[in-house]
């Protein structure tokens, strides 16, 4: 075990972990701004996996090229949801919320099994092979452009959320509701935006994901809980909290794959999450309530 | 009276039901009872006392393997087995509570942390080789066709017998703690905890008798999982679509009720099965398909019933509970 090789998985785990980073984005503003968790979000991430490899044999199409068309059909997918069908639930019960969610993941990963069947999927691109040498450090090109792609994506949607008017009346939504309402916000056109957004998010990292990973359709359910893992240890509802919680379970997933053995690497992730939930639930970077 | 009624018939439905039904619908008829069961358990802690656990599979899954393991390895029966397994399981849910409780966890986050527990103890088994690890540990089948009640094994029909004991009487032990003192502390914790707490109640205390209880009952049907299937496997008994599962049949039948659980578990059990039957006379065996309607039944059920079947259905024919 050389320091050499150590170094090396961590830089690939930061690299992922961006990725890991913006999926929970995606979580962590749906989650903050219309207080539903989201437990089909790893099926959304494999679904969009799935597009990118549909979009890729049917067209050559690369999956940093498929981003754009997918994210578009994210946000849309995203927004139908919401309004039709998430909307008139914001008001129920917890449960009644969880129930619902994981009736739309249920279909979504057996949608999946039906249509893909259990093989798994990937796509075949040249610089994928590929990587930077820097000294001792090889840094694959793909993993590279899929952490860039990450950043730059939560940098857009960062910008959107502080400066544009409409990302400011969801922040005013999250922050007070009964006060968004007084002056007039139309609460439910925001809920459904923002979980495009987040849609949006998970589209993204999906389309970056399926160049690291073959997809199956129980990939969606363990990124489900990764997502909630990241956004946990985080902070609820802090963006860059979502980054960082991404980077952390990246590097501390690919230490344990190393160190302990690659079995037992999400066991680190659940131990991590335990700890943080008890000793400080707002997560690392969240505000206190 | 009308609801004593209904209940006497279905009682006397269920214990002849092995006379006129063939050994599939006996074997149907034991997996609605086991989901009755344990979604009973669950509602102990959820519907009554307020606290969303979505990692039961915990409990499922290490009264399983304890009692399993005794019988793997020693030869020591379930009888025996049970009850270590139900003060593990006990030990397990009080840890939990005591750690969520104490540090003021709640809603959604109290919800994640009994998954990550779950998670956790599911990837410690696959790393546990003397309960056989990712590969799984398996009971030696018997002979199945005398009932020998010491060692848990014997026909189907013992298992159906056992299974509708265990959820009468899980049915009369709710029924008797909703009308105790422990059940309108639960009931007054699920609703408003800070007024329960300012009326004297030690909420502390009585979430922790809610989860303790909810994890017996809870061990004793992994005790009944290990014995009837006879193979275990942590990928199986402990993942979170276990849990899930475990709480589909309280939710669609009503969260807090009686009758929910039981109701919620033959709709599911049925509905599951009635889809197989169908797509396999449509020829339509495509993997996936089925969980597909499911999920399509589920979220109806959901979105149009918000409160489960029971309720409305009680409603209908004049029951008031």
């Amino acid at each position: 075990l050389s320091l050499d090789l150590v170094v090396n998985v961590v830089v690939a785990g930061l690299l992922t972990g961006l990725v890991y980073g913006l999926m929970a984005l995606g979580l962590s503003v749906i989650f903050g701004v219309v207080r539903v968790v989201n437990f089909a979000h790893g099926e959304m991430m494999t679904i969009a996996m799935y597009a990118a490899t549909v979009l890729f044999a049917a067209l050559k199409l690369d999956p940093f090229l498929a981003v754009l068309p997918v994210a578009i059909a994210f946000f849309i997918f995203g927004y139908a949801l919401q309004a039709g069908f998430i909307n008139p639930f914001i008001t129920r019960p917890e449960h009644s919320q969880f129930m619902l969610l994981v009736a739309v993941a249920i279909i979504m990963v057996n949608a999946l099994l039906m249509i893909f069947g259990p093989d798994a999927r990937n796509v075949q691109i040249d610089y994928q092979l590929e990587s930077f040498e820097l000294g001792s450090i090889l840094v694959d090109k793909a993993r590279l452009y899929a952490a860039l792609l990450a950043v730059a994506a939560a940098a857009a949607l960062f910008a959107f959320f502080r400066l544009s008017l409409t990302g400011k009346a969801i922040r005013a939504c999250a922050d007070n509701y009964m006060g968004a309402r007084v002056v007039g916000l139309n609460i439910k056109h925001l809920y459904s935006l923002t979980f495009g957004l987040g849609a949006a998010c998970v589209a993204i990292a999906g389309c970056a994901m399926v160049l690291l990973v073959d997809v199956t359709p129980p990939l969606g359910p363990y990124y489900t809980l990764l997502a909630f893992v990241i956004v946990i240890v985080g902070g609820l509802g802090s963006m860059t909290g979502a980054l960082l919680g991404g980077v952390l379970i990246g590097v501390s997933e690919a230490l344990a794959g190393l160190l302990i053995a690659p079995s037992a690497k999400s066991m680190f992730s659940f131990g991590l999450l335990i700890l943080v939930l008890l000793l400080r639930p707002q997560g690392l970077l969240g505000r206190k309530s | 009276m009308r609801a004593r009624i209904g209940l006497a018939a279905l009682a006397a439905l269920l214990v002849a039901l092995p006379a006129f039904a063939g050994s599939y619908a006996l074997s149907v008829a034991t997996l609605i009872l086991y989901f009755a069961y344990i979604g009973q358990a669950w509602n102990v802690m959820m519907g009554f006392a307020g606290q969303l656990s979505l990692g039961h599979s915990l409990y499922v899954g290490v009264g399983a393997y304890t009692a399993g393991a005794l019988f793997f390895h020693y030869g020591i029966g379930p009888w025996a087995g049970l009850w270590l397994a139900m003060l593990l399981c006990v030990a397990f849910g009080l840890v939990i509570g005591f750690l969520a409780f104490r540090f003021g966890i709640s809603g959604v986050y109290f919800a994640l942390l009994t998954i990550a527990f779950a998670e956790f103890t599911r990837i410690g088994f696959d790393h546990l080789d003397w309960l056989g690890g990712p590969g799984g540990m398996f009971l030696r089948v018997a002979q199945r066709d005398v009932w020998d009640l010491a060692n848990f094994r014997g026909p189907p029909l013992m298992y159906y017998y056992t299974m509708l004991a265990l959820t009468a009487g899980a049915f009369l032990l709710c029924f008797f703690l909703l009308k105790s003192r422990a059940g309108y502390y639960w009931q007054a914790i699920r609703e408003n905890e800070e007024a329960a707490q300012a009326l004297g109640i030690n909420t502390f205390r009585w979430k922790m008798v809610a989860v303790g209880l909810s994890a017996a009952l809870t061990s004793i049907s992994g005790v009944f999982f290990a014995f009837y299937y006879n193979n275990l496997f942590p990928e199986q008994i402990f993942h979170i679509s276990r849990s899930i599962e475990i709480i589909l049949g309280p939710v669609i039948g009503g969260v807090g009720t009686l009758f929910g659980p039981i109701l919620g578990a033959a709709v599911l059990t049925l509905l599951s099965d009635g889809i197989t039957e169908l797509l396999a006379a449509l020829g339509l065996e495509i993997p996936g398909i089925k969980q597909v309607f499911y999920g399509v039944v589920l979220l109806i059920v959901v979105m149009f019933l918000p409160h489960g079947i029971w309720p409305a259905l009680s409603r209908k024919i004049g029951i008031d509970r």
